[in-house]
C-alpha cells in the first residue's frame, strides 16, 4: 500500500515524535536550541533552583543580540540592566555547558541571522528559540518555532517539548517580482490579505515558481513575517538553492554525513495531493512595494495607494482599530501616503538584515545623499560576518559616504532596549517587522518597508516609490 | 503552578483587537531578570491615563480581562504572561489568542477562554455592573444577565491548568523513550548532530 501523501511539515513532525499521546499531543525532539539574553535568565534561574541539568547543551547556542549597543563596543554597556542581561548569559552558558557567542565574538549577530549563517540551523531539523521570529529558520526547510520562557526551560532539561500539530495553510506565489519589489512586499502583502491573525494555529508553507526563483535570504524574510500573520512557523522546502546556501557552511555535515543529509532533505518536498486546512495565492507580479500605515502589520497599503477612510470599513472593530491607529500614527483616512516626511530611517532587524538586503539598499544610496529632514539613518547588519562580508564589497562606502551611520550588528532600532530609539513622535520608515506602539521606542511612529524603500526614504526624506528610482 | 477550577470576579473591558505583547509589556521592562514585580509595567503606557479601566478602584486587581481578536500577538515574551498574573489576572477573554502566547499563559495558570464576537461583545456590556463567573470543569462563562456560554479549550491544556501541572516533571518521567529516540536519531540522521563548532 502507497503510504498516504504527506507535506514538508508533516515529514518534519513525523521524523521527530518521541512518543503519541491519546490525546493529540506529540512529544517532539528539538535538534537545536538558540538561547539569547532577554528571554532566558528565567529559564536558567528556574534549573538552577530546581536542580535540573541542561540535556544537549552542544545542540543549544547562546547569543547576545537584543541589548547590545550597535556603536563603541569597545566600551562596557553603558546600560546597567542590559549590561548584566548580557553578563548573565555568558554566565549561564559557561554553568550549564553551552556555546555562546558574546558582544565581541568576530561571529556575534542576530540569533536568526547567525544560525543559518555558520549551519546551525540546517533543512530537516527542528529548531526552537524564545523569540517569535524563529519562524526565519523555516526559509531552509527547518521546522522552526518561537517559544516562551517556560519552555525554553522544558527543551534545556529535556531536548523536547509537548505539541500539538498544527494546521497547514498552503501559500501559493507565481509571477515575477517587478524591480524595486521584494519578499517584504511580498510578507507585508500576504499579512494584509489574511490579517495579524490570519495564520493562527497554522503553519505556513510557501510553495509556487516565485519562490523557488528567491535565495535563501529572501526567504528568510518571508519566513521571519508568518509569525506577523499569527503562523508560529514558516515552510519552505529545501531545495537546490537551499543545498548550495548550506554548502561549506562551518556547522554544516561534511563528507559521508553530507551526502546522506542532502538525500534526506531532497526527500522532504511535500508530496503531490497532499491535504492542506487552507490555501491562499498571490500572484506576487502584480505586487507595488508595500507600506505599513497603521500600528500592526496587517495595516499595510501600496505605496502608490491612500491610508483608508476609517469611516467605509466594514467591521466596526477594524474601524476602531483603525481609527485609534490614526491618531496614533498622526495621519489623516483617505490621504496618499506617498509623499509622507520621515525623520528616521533603520534598515535592519532579522527581517532585513542579510547581505542581500544591504546591496539592495545600497544600490539607492549610491551617488545620492541622506535628505536634510532624517535626523538618523542606521545601516545595522544583521551579524559580524554580514557586516564583514559587506565591507568587502564597499557597501560601508557607499552608506557612509551618503550620509548613514554604519554600524555593529544587533537587534537595534527593532526593539526598544538598546539605545538605538526612535524619539517619541516621530516617523521611522524601518525594515524591521512590527509597528506595534511604541515597539521602536515610546510614541515611536513606524512604517514598515523593503530595505530598498528604506533607502529611498533616507535619500528622499519622504514615503516614496522607490521603482521610480531602480532602473 | 497554582491550579485553576472556577472564577467569580470583576472582569475589565479593555476590548480592542489585536493587543499586542508589547502593549501588554513594553521592551524595557524585559530586561528584568526575574519573573516577579512586572505588574507595575503591564499595559504602561494605557495607564499613563489617570482615568484607566485597569487602576480605577473597581477594577483595580480584578481577575478577568475581556478583550477583542488576537490578544497576546506579537512577541514571544512570557513576561508579558507574569506582568498579567502579577496585576492579578487569571483569566482572559477574546475571540481568539496569538498560539505562543497561549503556550505561555497556560504555563503560568492563566486560563484564556475564546468566545464568539457576539459573545464577547454581551459579556463587555455586562461587566461593567456585574461580576463574571468562568467554570474550567462546566467549560462555561456567565453572569447575572448572561446565559451560560460555552467554550472549547485543549483538553491538555484543561488538564494543566485544573491539575495545576508542572510539566517538565512529567516529561522526565519519559527520559527512556526520549534516550531510546536520541540513539535511533544519532544512527538514523548521523548528521544532524553538531559537526564542528570553531
Ligand atoms: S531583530 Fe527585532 S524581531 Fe528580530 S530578534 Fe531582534 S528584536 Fe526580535
Amino acid at each position: 500500500m502507497m503510504a498516504a501523501p504527506r507535506t514538508l511539515y508533516e515529514k518534519i513532525w513525523d521524523d521527530h515524535v518521541i512518543r503519541s499521546r491519546d490525546d493529540g499531543i506529540d512529544l517532539i525532539w528539538i535538534d537545536r536550541h538558540l538561547v539569547h539574553e532577554v528571554s532566558s535568565p528565567q529559564a536558567f534561574e528556574s534549573l538552577r533552583m530546581a536542580g535540573r541539568n541542561v540535556r544537549r547543551g552542544d545542540l543549544t547556542l547562546a547569543i547576545a543580540d537584543h541589548n547590545v549597543p550597535t556603536e563603541n563596543r569597545h566600551l562596557p554597556i553603558a546600560d546597567v540592566h542590559s549590561a548584566k542581561q548580557v553578563a548573565l548569559l555568558e554566565q549561564n552558558a559557561a554553568e550549564f555547558g553551552i556555546g555562546h557567542l558574546g558582544m565581541t565574538h568576530p561571529d556575534q549577530g542576530i540569533v536568526h541571522v547567525v544560525g543559518p549563517e555558520r549551519g546551525f540551523t540546517l533543512p530537516g531539523l527542528t529548531l526552537v528559540c524564545g523569540d517569535s521570529h524563529t519562524a526565519t529558520h523555516g526559509a531552509l526547510g527547518a521546522l522552526a518555532f518561537g517559544i516562551g520562557t517556560s519552555e525554553i526551560e522544558h527543551v534545556l532539561a529535556t531536548q523536547s517539548l509537548w505539541l500539538r500539530r498544527s494546521k497547514t495553510l498552503r501559500v501559493e506565489l507565481t509571477g515575477t517580482l517587478a524591480p524595486g519589489v521584494s519578499a517584504k512586499d511580498i510578507a507585508l502583502a500576504l499579512i494584509g490579505l489574511i490579517g495579524a491573525n490570519g495564520g493562527t494555529g497554522h503553519v505556513i508553507e510557501f510553495v509556487g515558481p516565485a519562490v523557488a526563483r528567491l535565495s535563501v535570504e529572501a526567504r528568510m524574510t518571508l519566513c521571519n513575517m508568518a509569525i506577523e500573520a499569527g503562523a508560529r512557523s514558516g515552510l519552505i522546502a529545501p531545495d537546490d538553492v537551499t543545498i548550495a546556501y548550506v554548502a561549506s557552511r562551518p556547522e554544516a555535515p561534511t563528507g559521508e554525513s553530507w551526502h546522506k543529509a542532502v538525500a534526506y532533505w531532497r526527500s522532504l518536498a511535500s508530496d503531490p495531493g497532499c491535504h492542506y486546512d487552507r490555501s491562499v495565492a498571490i500572484d506576487v507580479g502584480s505586487l507595488a512595494p508595500i507600506v505599513s500605515w497603521g500600528v500592526s502589520p496587517e495595516q499595510v497599503i501600496p505605496i502608490d495607494g491612500c491610508i483608508p477612510d476609517v469611516d467605509n470599513l466594514d467591521d466596526p472593530s477594524d474601524a476602531e482599530a483603525a481609527r485609534r491607529a490614526l491618531d496614533y500614527m498622526a495621519l489623516r483616512p483617505d490621504a496618499p501616503i506617498e509623499g509622507l516626511p520621515i525623520e528616521n530611517v533603520f534598515i535592519g532587524s532579522c527581517t532585513n538584515s542579510r547581505i542581500e538586503d544591504l546591496r539592495a539598499a545600497a544600490q539607492i544610496a549610491e551617488g545620492r545623499k541622506v535628505a536634510a529632514n532624517v535626523r538618523q539613518a542606521l545601516v545595522v547588519p544583521g551579524s559580524a560576518a554580514v557586516r564583514r562580508q559587506a565591507e568587502a564589497e564597499g557597501l560601508d562606502r557607499i552608506f557612509i559616504e551618503a550620509g548613514f551611520s554604519w554600524r555593529e550588528p544587533g537587534c537595534s532600532m527593532c526593539v526598544g532596549l538598546n539605545p538605538d530609539k526612535v524619539p517619541p513622535g516621530e516617523r521611522c520608515a524601518s525594515t524591521s517587522n512590527r509597528n506595534f506602539i511604541g515597539r521602536q521606542g515610546p510614541g515611536a511612529r513606524t512604517h514598515l518597508l523593503s530595505p530598498a524603500m528604506a533607502a529611498a526614504a533616507a535619500v528622499t526624506g519622504r514615503l516614496v516609490d522607490v521603482r521610480r528610482m531602480v532602473n | 503552578m497554582r491550579p485553576f477550577t472556577t472564577l467569580t470576579g470583576i472582569a475589565i473591558p479593555l476590548g480592542q483587537a489585536n493587543i499586542d505583547t508589547d502593549i501588554i509589556m513594553p521592551a524595557r521592562w524585559l530586561k528584568h531578570v526575574t519573573r516577579s514585580g512586572l505588574g507595575i509595567g503591564a499595559f504602561e503606557a494605557l495607564r499613563a491615563d489617570p482615568a484607566n479601566i485597569f487602576d480605577s478602584p473597581r477594577n483595580k486587581g480584578a481577575p478577568i480581562l475581556i478583550a477583542g481578536r488576537n490578544f497576546g500577538c506579537g512577541s514571544s515574551r512570557e513576561h508579558a504572561c507574569w506582568a498579567l498574573a502579577d496585576l492579578g489576572v487569571r483569566c482572559i477573554i477574546a475571540p481568539d489568542f496569538a498560539d505562543i502566547f497561549a503556550g505561555n499563559a497556560v504555563k503560568n495558570g492563566i486560563l484564556l477562554v475564546e468566545l464568539p464576537e457576539a459573545a464577547i461583545a454581551q459579556l463587555l456590556r455586562a461587566a461593567a455592573s456585574e461580576e463574571i463567573t468562568v467554570d474550567l470543569h462546566a467549560q462555561t462563562v456567565t453572569s447575572a444577565s448572561v446565559a451560560p456560554q460555552s467554550f472549547n479549550i485543549d483538553p491538555f491544556r484543561r488538564k494543566c491548568l485544573l491539575e495545576g501541572l508542572d510539566d517538565i516533571d512529567l516529561t522526565l518521567a519519559e527520559a527512556d523513550y526520549i534516550d531510546m529516540f536520541e540513539a535511533k536519531r544519532a544512527e538514523t540522521r548521523p548528521w544532524a548532530e553538531i559537526q564542528a563548532r570553531q
